[in-house]
């Protein structure tokens, strides 16, 4: 395989590191004591989670009536918020695994906290579904075991079940492939490290690492494999999470377009939360020499694409809606632009569609605090876009005698403000103990100490024959 | 049994590389390197084979698969077959998802643990051969002397060239753990 390297590009990494330079900048901040800023933020978010858990044990010792939802609206605000966290998580799993099959370099600063990110997400839309059960302590009966009531199965044919496994299989395999990029920079640490705590924590998870190239050589081998895995598991988890709504025969649900559409809004929501996360990041932590404004371009070239795919969708709903000649799709379609949640719906297409344009300006997308701006709307507009597909479906169905309304509970709210505040929590502590930059992978893509570096005159380019 | 082993320790990946490959076209034994990062080629220089581990990912996708499949085929048909909308009892297709998401399970989880079994790499091993900085910013080849021809000398000015930073012999008792180190050069 011939690499092929120019100097007409920009390096990925700036500051000319060195190897020792890279090792010192990402594990420094580890060594080091918690700042007052760190601490300020953490009680914040942990008070936000403190708020989460009083509200979910509320409702689990009252039950679901502390919500909003009636007869007609079953799924409102827990769903929505299940699906956007869903699809915060599916960047992550892009960055780390469909970015290293197309060999995209530039993936080595971001991939570790957007996998990081990947893994808090999805523990925070697991909560959803379990407290919605309402008797969540029988959560594990969609677990099929053999058991003593009857036995009892699960319905394999139940897109229910289908996601029960796909959200227990994405998270296993991320925490999989998060661990294993880990290992060597664990060892790292552990070789750097002066606490005594520390060495023996990092020398428990570091397995022993030494460097030895024939295990490099089957870690490179495996790394390729879980990344081959890993990409058609994110298609297929965003899939099935859209067949929760496909598989029905609701207007506005029942459409093939489901699955791609999800698909592509999941990975656009993940890449506005990796965004928004690792802009916060580069400036605390003083990360700009490895967080370019090149990460962020590429970051906002992959909004503009995937708002492109969004968008399309969104037309093309209404396009089929009109085109099967359905009275029910069509009046579903007009009510959701024009309706009761006209104003969500609005709201979401405006995020969505119309903000991620103006990334088309390079001035804009080499703006961090611009960038910061619109990526904080297309979060929200992603999460309204969950909001206003369950919503405008569920309140007003075939029978315009069971039509309703729905707004959330004070119950409701609060357990969304708690998920934000354990996913951040859970971000600060991993920020504190681990490496959020790859190492290893980071001092692959420098430039330092390789043959096309030496002679720094001459271009040299290796060209494929 | 112990044995005699020089080490060489680089600065710069091309380095590595150029020593490693000379060295095995030299015709020495290289025992193993060690890298702070995984460097392309120098599986190549090393003379590593590939791993055969994609077939052991690719037998264990597959019987996670058709275990999963059967599974649910005897749970939906034979344990307790439940009439769902009038549905088949075998409805393969709805067996689809599920299928292919043990299959991933499997083949991923299956294929990690293999990888630290082989590498005989497991929770709180203490590393068996560590170099100083093989974590950090340098890189050593590890050769065996195999014979009494064996020049230290001669592979010192082998490796000039490619900016040889520090070089030592070490014996290995039978554990696989390194006594005495002599700084030759």
């Amino acid at each position: 395989m011939v690499e092929v390297y120019s100097f007409l590009r920009k390096p990925l990494i700036l500051g000319n590191k060195t190897f020792a330079e890279v090792t010192h900048d990402i594990a420094e901040p580890l060594e080091t004591k918690s700042t007052t800023l760190w601490w300020g933020v953490f009680l914040v978010t942990l008070t936000m989670f403190g708020l989460g858990v009083v509200a979910v044990t509320y409702q689990i010792f009252t039950g679901i009536g502390t919500w909003g939802l009636n007869n007609t609206v079953g799924w409102a605000f827990d769903i929505t918020n299940f699906v956007f966290w869903i699809g915060i998580g599916h960047a992550g799993t892009l960055i780390s695994a469909i970015l290293f099959l197309f060999r995209q370099k530039w993936r080595t600063s971001v991939n570790r906290s957007a996998e990081a990110m990947t893994i808090f997400a999805v523990i925070c839309a697991g909560i959803f579904p379990i407290i919605h059960m309402g008797r969540p302590w029988f959560g594990f009966w969609t677990i099929p075991y053999p058991n003593a009531r009857g036995p009892l199965w699960v319905n394999f044919r139940s897109p229910l079940v289908w996601d029960m496994f796909a959200i227990g299989t994405y998270f296993i395999i991320s925490l999989v492939f998060w661990y294993v990029g880990l290992i060597p920079d664990l060892a790292t640490l552990r070789d750097r490290t002066t606490s005594k705590i520390k060495k023996a924590v990092y020398g428990f998870f570091s397995l022993g690492w030494n460097g030895s190239n024939k295990i490099w050589s089957r870690y490179e081998t495996v790394y390729l494999l879980l990344a081959g895995l890993a990409t058609p598991l994110v298609v297929s988890v965003h899939t099935i999470v859209s067949w929760d709504f496909a598989t029905s025969v609701i207007p506005g649900w029942h459409a093939t377009i489901f699955p791609p559409y999800f698909v592509a809004g999941a990975v656009f929501s993940g890449f506005a939360m990796v965004l928004t996360l690792m802009l916060i990041v580069r400036t605390v932590m003083h990360l700009e020499e490895y967080i370019t404004i090149k990460h962020i371009e590429n970051m906002c070239k992959i909004i503009i694409a995937t708002a492109w795919i969004v968008g399309m969708a969104y037309t093309t709903e209404f396009f089929v809606a009109w085109y099967s000649g359905n009275p029910y799709e069509r009046f579903t379609f007009i009510n959701r632009a024009f309706g009761p949640y006209a104003w969500a719906y609005w709201i979401m297409f405006s995020c969505n569609v119309f903000f991620p344009q103006l990334f088309w300006s390079k001035k804009i997308r080499t703006n961090p605090v611009l960038v910061f701006i619109i990526v904080i709307f297309i979060n929200i507009g992603m999460w309204f876009e969950r909001f206003v597909i369950i919503m405008t479906s569920l309140t007003r169905d075939y029978l315009p005698a069971s039509w309703a309304s729905y707004s959330p509970s004070i119950i409701e709210i609060a357990t969304l403000v708690g998920t934000f505040g354990l996913f951040f929590s859970l971000f600060l502590i991993f920020a504190r103990f681990l490496p959020m930059i790859s190492i290893g992978e980071v001092k692959g893509v420098l430039s330092y100490g390789k043959n096309l570096h030496a002679e720094h005159t001459a271009v040299k380019e290796e060209m494929p024959v | 049994m112990s044995k005699r082993l020089l080490i060489s320790a680089f600065e710069y990946e091309k380095d590595i590389l150029g020593a490693t490959k000379t060295a095995r076209e030299s015709g020495y034994k290289i025992v193993d390197v060690f890298t702070p990062y995984a460097v392309h080629g120098l599986d190549k220089a090393q003379g590593l084979k590939p791993s055969k581990l994609p077939w052991l990912t690719f037998a264990l996708g597959i019987s996670g698969a058709i275990a999963k499949l059967w599974y649910q085929i005897w749970i939906s048909a034979t344990s307790w077959p439940v009439n769902v909308g009038g549905k088949p009892f075998k409805s393969v297709p709805a067996f689809v998802p599920v299928t292919f998401e043990i299959m991933v399970l499997f083949a991923g989880v299956g294929t990690v643990l293999a990888f630290i079994l082989i590498s005989k790499l497991r929770p709180g091993k203490k590393p068996t051969v560590l170099f100083d900085r093989a974590t950090d910013n340098r890189f050593y080849l590890v050769l065996e002397e195999t014979d009494a021809v064996f020049d230290v000398k001669n592979i010192r000015s082998l490796f000039a060239r490619f900016n040889i930073v520090h070089m030592e012999e070490r014996i290995e008792t039978g554990n696989g753990k390194l006594l005495e180190a002599e700084v030759v050069a």
